[in-house]
């Protein structure tokens, strides 16, 4: 600093015809970097994507997830069992491959690995049908994962459009929209729930061999039952949504340069609204998850000999004093997969939309 | 002038009022219809038996139970009835479904209302502790543990319970008629509603000890025991009241699985062995009986909440 030519010792002002040449280089690219403030401009997806990336509970609860997926995927192609199949032993029926302990084997499998027989080992032991238990949470995981995920589409597509309609069209068809979901929102949901699968698992007739058959009518009532009931909260939140950013001036600017309705919907009001949707989706499985093992823990979840989380919790509770371990599995996994889920939804509301409240 | 004015303040709380209790009936109404219809939607009449009646005898009963006549006039004696007390019989042991309500929903009454109070009690506790050591050790475990109950459910937390402090530790007396223990029951049914009203009381009570107006408690000197229980709990309980609702319909709907876990002869556990044994007119008057509780209970926190804040717009 003392080298610096002043005009007078205590000025601020510099006496610039004291300077010499040399000191008018030009600012090097380094130099000339280091001015920069501005951040490198993102769009509002990869920044989002990079805030949640900083989460750590959110990064490990994708992780976790990603190993559950991965295992739920591959292990059906790795063990030689089926979810349904009952052991046997070169085609003759294991009988003692009851309720056997993780990692062990029957008598008449024993037998078999000592002739020389290879024979893949019971991870989480056997039920009491003599069934690979290992196979069975996997299939479980499968599926209140699957009722989780589309149950949560189901109400997001049908939430979405009634919202959307009703928010965009606003006046006395909004009035009587929001009036019919005001209905459905008051009814306790539960219990609804609990009524309407128990008649349409009575009522429900699909043509043998077709799809909706093959999901078998416990399953396709379920997602029947949650279209029903779960998207009036969907619908509410997209339409108060559509409603605040309708007022927004950025599109009344937008069309007051003249933008269509097409444009503005697209370029402005979906963007806008998307955080939301994604989060409330992403906070929706887990809850459909609760909802499904609940049912299954009642008796009118999905049939057996269809596993599911909640039903295969239910089924341990038989033997409960002498295999614990049967309860503890799928207790874990439906705690890990709930627990992660909301940890994500929760990263994913604070990585994507600062302004709504925790 | 200021008379006045209470009296239009009255006059539009009595409206709200008025307005509200409305509603809740229609959606009483609205609930009835519906589980009648969706009851009588099922294939098969309640006299299709293993044993075959002769026809003349199905036709008498069809006549006692009025099963003969048209539908919705079914409908409008089964409502005559039900304002009467009258629930109907349930079809399984053919006992008055009233008196079955009668002697069990004391005993659910009684686990739901301990669970609530101590849901409501510990959850402010621990959400106010959480956001009075804010970024502390203890804060950090209240946050842990909340997040953790939040994603076990409760038949999953009531049987690990039953296993853990029943069979294997063998401390508490596994629940029955003569052994009544309600404290696992209580524990495993309050679990949940006491993590989500944690959570939400320490939003709420971070949220109000950043008001203007505990700043000004603080600079006039006020202690900070009276400033946290005087002015900032207080405040921070309103948004609790208006969670109370929705958790009752939580803990009727856990005290079923809870019941039926711990062998408890409450309404919840004869609801699910009712939905077992599909025994639909039980299953009928369980639904109505319960869903008029929640209707009204709902209503009870909504007016309760306008009372407690008289900040709040009447809509």
């Amino acid at each position: 600093m003392n080298d610096i030519p002043k005009k007078n010792i205590l000025s601020a002002q510099l006496d610039l015809s004291r300077f010499s040449d040399e000191a008018f280089v030009p600012a090097t690219e380094d130099e000339k970097r280091q001015q920069d403030v501005m951040s490198e401009s993102t769009t509002f997806f990869k920044d989002g994507m990079r805030k949640l990336f900083k989460n750590p509970l959110a990064v490990g609860s994708l992780v976790l997830l990603a190993v559950i997926l991965i295992t739920i995927i591959v292990a059906p192609m790795v063990v030689p069992y089926r979810y349904e199949e009952i052991l046997s032993v070169n085609g003759k029926r294991d009988k003692g491959a009851k309720n056997l302990a993780p990692f062990t084997y029957s008598e008449m499998e024993q037998r078999y690995i000592d002739q020389g027989g290879e024979r893949f080992p019971h991870i989480f032991g056997t039920d009491e049908q003599c069934r690979d238990y290992f196979i069975r949470v996997v299939y479980g995981t499968r599926i209140s994962l699957f009722i989780g995920f589309f149950a949560s589409i189901i109400v997001l597509i049908i939430g979405m459009l009634y919202g959307s309609i009703s928010g965009y069209m606003g006046g006395r068809t909004d009035l009587i929209m929001m009036r019919i979901v005001d209905i459905i929102y008051s009814l306790p949901d539960m219990l609804m729930i609990i009524l309407l699968k128990v008649v349409l698992d009575e009522r429900l007739n699909f043509p043998p061999g077709s799809l909706l058959d093959r999901m078998g009518t416990s399953m396709v009532s379920l997602f029947i039952v949650f279209g029903l009931l779960y998207w009036v909260g969907m619908a509410r939140l997209i339409r108060g949504q559509i409603l605040s950013i309708k007022e927004n001036e950025y599109v009344l600017a937008a069309r007051s340069i003249g933008a269509k309705p097409g444009r503005i919907i697209r370029r402005h009001i979906l963007p806008n609204c998307l955080s939301v949707i994604i989060i409330s989706t992403a906070l929706q499985i887990p809850s459909a998850i609760f909802t499904e093992s609940f049912l299954s823990f009642i008796g009118i979840g999905v049939k057996a000999p269809m596993p599911s989380l909640g039903s295969l919790a239910n089924a341990a509770r038989e033997g409960l004093q002498s295999y614990p371990y049967k309860l503890v599995f799928p207790a874990i996994i439906i705690c890990l997969i709930v627990l992660s889920l909301n940890l994500l939804g929760d990263g994913l509301r604070d990585a994507f939309d600062p302004k709504l409240k925790r | 002038m200021k008379s006045v004015d209470n009296r239009e303040g009255s006059i539009i709380v009595a409206k709200y009022i008025i307005k509200r209790v409305l509603l809740a009936v229609v959606t009483v109404f609205i609930i009835c219809a519906i589980t009648f219809f969706l009851m009588h939607a099922v294939p098969g009449g309640p006299f299709n038996k293993e044993k075959a009646l002769s026809e003349a005898t199905i036709a008498a009963l069809n006549a006692r139970y009025n099963l003969d006549k048209p539908l919705v006039e079914q409908f409008l004696l089964y409502l005559k009835n039900l304002l009467h007390g009258d629930f109907g019989v349930s079809l399984k042991n053919g006992r008055e479904i009233g008196a079955i309500i009668g002697e069990s929903f004391p005993i659910s009454a009684r686990l739901g209302i301990s669970a609530m109070i101590v849901a409501l009690f510990f959850g402010t506790v621990f959400g106010s502790t959480a956001a009075l050591m804010r970024n502390k050790l203890p804060d950090r475990l209240i946050v842990f543990f909340s997040t953790l109950f939040t994603a076990v459910p409760s038949f999953i937390l009531a049987t690990l319970l039953l296993l853990v402090f029943c069979i294997k530790l063998q401390w508490i007396q596994v629940w029955s008629a003569n052994s009544q223990n309600y404290l696992l029951p209580i524990i495993a049914l309050s679990a949940y509603p006491m993590a989500y009203i944690t959570r939400l009381s320490k939003t709420s009570m971070l949220d109000a000890l950043s008001q203007d107006y505990i700043r000004t408690a603080r600079a006039k000197g006020v202690s900070k025991f009276k400033m946290i229980f005087k002015h900032a709990l207080r405040n921070s309980l309103i948004p609790v009241i208006t969670y109370a609702g929705p958790q009752i319909a939580y803990i009727i709907t856990g005290s079923m699985v809870i019941e039926t876990i711990f062998t408890i002869g409450g309404l919840g556990s004869k609801f699910v062995s009712a939905i077992n044994n599909r025994d639909y007119t039980m299953i009928m008057a369980t639904t109505i009986f319960l869903a008029t509780l929640m209707v009204i209970a709902n209503l009870i926190c909504d007016l309760l909440y306008k009372a407690v804040d008289p900040r709040i717009k009447l809509d």
